[in-house]
């Protein structure tokens, strides 16, 4: 009886600086062969220069159930953006 | 296309009024473009039905492989060579991401493999067809790749969040697909008698069968309905195969080649090219098992997953070892 | 032999060896033994046809110093016979099962990359142009190649004796990485080529090192077969050959 590979989770980081972002799947026996499938499957076009996997059992995500709970409130906190301060247009740089 | 009559498992699409609570409020997200994310609450059939169609498209990355792996080994050039190469590569990673993204839904590649040896989920009807000649090559980039890209762009706006989200990524790498075979039909058809007559013939064997691609007309189209409302499929049948059409006949102009359809014809008042019947007998037949190389397809797919179980089998053996030997 | 025609001749070695290698992995296209894998071993298969195009476009420029005009990459792949062709007789080698295939891939890709670095300061700058650009893929290869060797070596008891096969069968086939450069050898004299007998003694280091932890028997260097650089080939490659070269033959005036 076979056992399947486990899936991995894949992160690339692109050449411009940004945060690693998902990519992907795929699935490898372990960590080391997680990064090279990743390598092959997820950069053939110079998608990145860094590569992060984790094992998709150890993702914690989020409840679908707590979005309201976990992401409404901060809809009324409109003053942590810039733009609910009006400025005169006189006034440069700010 | 890819995935050809997916059966929805319902027999007629409900209004709203019949739809539990939990039903319309999942509508209501689907019609308000709102994603539908792995851990959302989904109505079964919804996801039984998106597996399905998700790994009909993955199986048929993974089958469409073959016939064009068919000719890697006698490509003509050593350009053509890593050209081809790198595009059934490209189509492995598809049916990779596909698979992936039916994997959060529940099931495990393995099963789905498990299914398509089995017989018990289709892939694409195209993919049952041989490629004699290396002009099978050009034509399938151009025409199946092409029919395949009508179906694949809108389908980045699938409701599924995963679908979606490999739809994008396969857009993005298959544009250059349906080039690259346009590009060997231009060879072909601007090279030497012998090679026009490889790219006629072509023609001629690919053009019925890629009208077929994308599925039974859709009166005939039972599933097709539901599938709308959940946005799982975009456009129906008879628009995208008219679009192909409308698109493919004046590329086949360019290349001096004749679309082997004798009624095909320009409809001014339509805007439209009028077009001959398709033999849906032979389309049925070639999903029943009864195409030319439905056999040998499977037969070599479950021949590579076979023979490649001992390596599997030993990768894992090996992670276990070694795992254990950095606990110790 | 003048110092071009030798060049042209060590081109030509490392061009074919890495284009019947190339051809070889394009037979698993679409058969490997998991998706993942099969992509991984297309893109090695990918590089090895890049490099070979790379010294063939360089070879075919050097045909051309000594007869006027030089022959481009096609013509040297697709119009030579098998006695014509210089690789090593372990890259056309049939793929046999998996472990055979990596195997063959683990021995190539130990010495293609010492021999790499080696031409990366030849005294030609084109081959340690090419040969730098091409070691850094090697690199790669030579990882991954040994990665799988050690997983099945000390895999599953099928998996082990599988590769102890494979690289026992392999064995004989390695010597000929080795021969050394003939006495008063001009590219060697010159530093453009590497005497590959300096190459042994790495080669033979790293590559026990990896069957040590692979739990793989290292077996003894007994007679070695040798002829692919002489033209002299197994039987294999003339089938490989005549699949691969089947359309420029068939229609030898088209254009592709």
């Amino acid at each position: 009886m076979s056992k399947e590979w486990p899936l991995w989770e894949v992160f690339i980081r692109s050449q411009h600086g940004l945060a690693h972002k998902h990519a992907g799947s795929l699935h490898a026996p372990d960590a080391a062969m997680a990064i090279r499938n990743a390598r092959d499957v997820y950069t053939r076009r110079n998608e990145g220069v860094s590569i992060w996997v984790v094992r998709s059992a150890d993702i914690v995500a989020s409840s679908p159930g707590d979005r309201e709970a976990l992401f409404e409130p901060a809809q009324s906190k409109v003053y942590r953006h810039p733009t609910f301060f009006p400025m005169p247009d006189e006034v440069k740089h700010i | 296309m890819y995935a050809q009559m997916v059966d929805t498992g319902v027999r007629s699409v409900k209004d709203a009024a019949a739809m539990t609570p939990e039903e319309q409020a999942f509508q209501a997200r689907i019609d308000a473009d709102v994603k539908v994310e792995p851990k959302d609450w989904m109505p079964e059939h919804y996801r039984r039905t998106l597996i399905r169609q998700i790994q009909q498209h993955a199986h048929s990355e993974i089958v469409g492989m073959l016939p064009e792996g068919n000719w890697v080994t006698r490509a003509p050039t050593l350009k053509r060579k890593a050209i081809l190469m790198a595009k059934i590569q490209d189509e492995g990673g598809h049916g990779l991401y596909l698979y992936s993204a039916a994997e959060t839904l529940g099931v495990s590649r393995d099963d789905l493999i498990a299914d398509l040896h089995a017989g018990r989920v289709k892939y694409s009807s195209i993919f049952n067809y041989p490629t004699l000649t290396w002009a099978d090559i050009g034509a399938i980039g151009w025409l199946v790749d092409g029919a395949a890209i009508m179906n694949q762009v809108p389908l980045q706006r699938t409701s599924y969040g995963p679908y979606a989200r490999a739809m994008v990524r396969i857009c993005k790498e298959e544009s250059f697909h349906q080039r690259q075979g346009y590009e060997i039909m231009m060879h072909l058809a601007q090279g030497t008698p012998e090679q026009k007559r490889m790219a006629q013939d072509a023609l001629d064997r690919w053009w019925q069968p890629s009208l077929m691609m994308f599925g039974p007309p859709d009166a005939d189209s039972v599933h097709s309905a539901q599938s709308m409302q959940w946005k799982i499929k975009l456009l129906s049948n008879d628009e995208l195969r008219q679009r192909f059409v409308d698109q493919t006949v004046p590329q086949a102009d360019y290349l001096g080649l004749t679309v082997p359809d004798p009624q095909l014809r320009w409809n001014a008042e339509r805007g439209h090219y009028d077009f001959g019947p398709i033999d849906w007998r032979e389309f049925y037949d070639v999903l029943k098992g009864n195409g030319p190389c439905n056999r040998d397809r499977i037969r070599t797919r479950v021949k590579a997953w076979e023979d490649g179980a001992w390596v599997r089998e030993a990768a894992v053996a090996h992670a276990e070892k070694r795992a254990a030997r950095k606990a110790a | 032999m003048p110092p071009d025609a030798s060049l042209l001749d060590y081109l030509l070695r490392l061009a074919d060896t890495d284009l019947v290698l190339a051809q070889r992995l394009g037979e698993w296209v679409g058969k490997g033994p998991v998706v993942e894998e099969d992509i991984a071993s297309t893109n090695v298969g990918l590089d090895l046809l890049g490099q070979a195009r790379m010294w063939y476009g360089y070879a075919g420029e050097v045909e051309a110093r000594i007869a006027g005009t030089g022959r481009d990459e096609d013509a040297f792949a697709f119009r030579r016979d098998a006695h014509e062709f210089r690789n090593l007789l372990l890259v056309e080698q049939p793929n046999g099962d998996y472990a055979d295939t990596l195997a063959r891939q683990f021995l190539f890709d130990q010495w293609h990359l010492l021999l790499l670095r080696a031409l990366s300061a030849s005294a030609d700058e084109r081959v340690a142009g090419i040969a730098a650009k091409a070691a850094k893929e090697a690199a790669y290869h030579a990882e991954r190649s040994a990665d799988w060797v050690i997983r099945l070596g000390d895999g599953t008891d099928v998996s082990h004796a599988r590769m102890q096969d494979a690289i026992d069968g392999l064995w004989m086939y390695t010597g000929e990485m080795f021969t050394a450069a003939p006495a008063g050898d001009p590219l060697a004299a010159a530093g453009i080529a590497v005497d590959p007998a300096m190459l042994k003694a790495p080669w033979d280091a790293r590559v026990s090192a990896v069957l040590a932890e692979a739990t793989l028997a290292r077996p003894a260097d007994g007679w070695m077969q040798k002829g692919g650089i002489a033209g002299v080939h197994t039987e294999h490659l003339g089938r490989l050959l005549a699949e691969m070269q089947f359309l420029q033959r068939a229609y030898p005036d088209a254009k592709w």
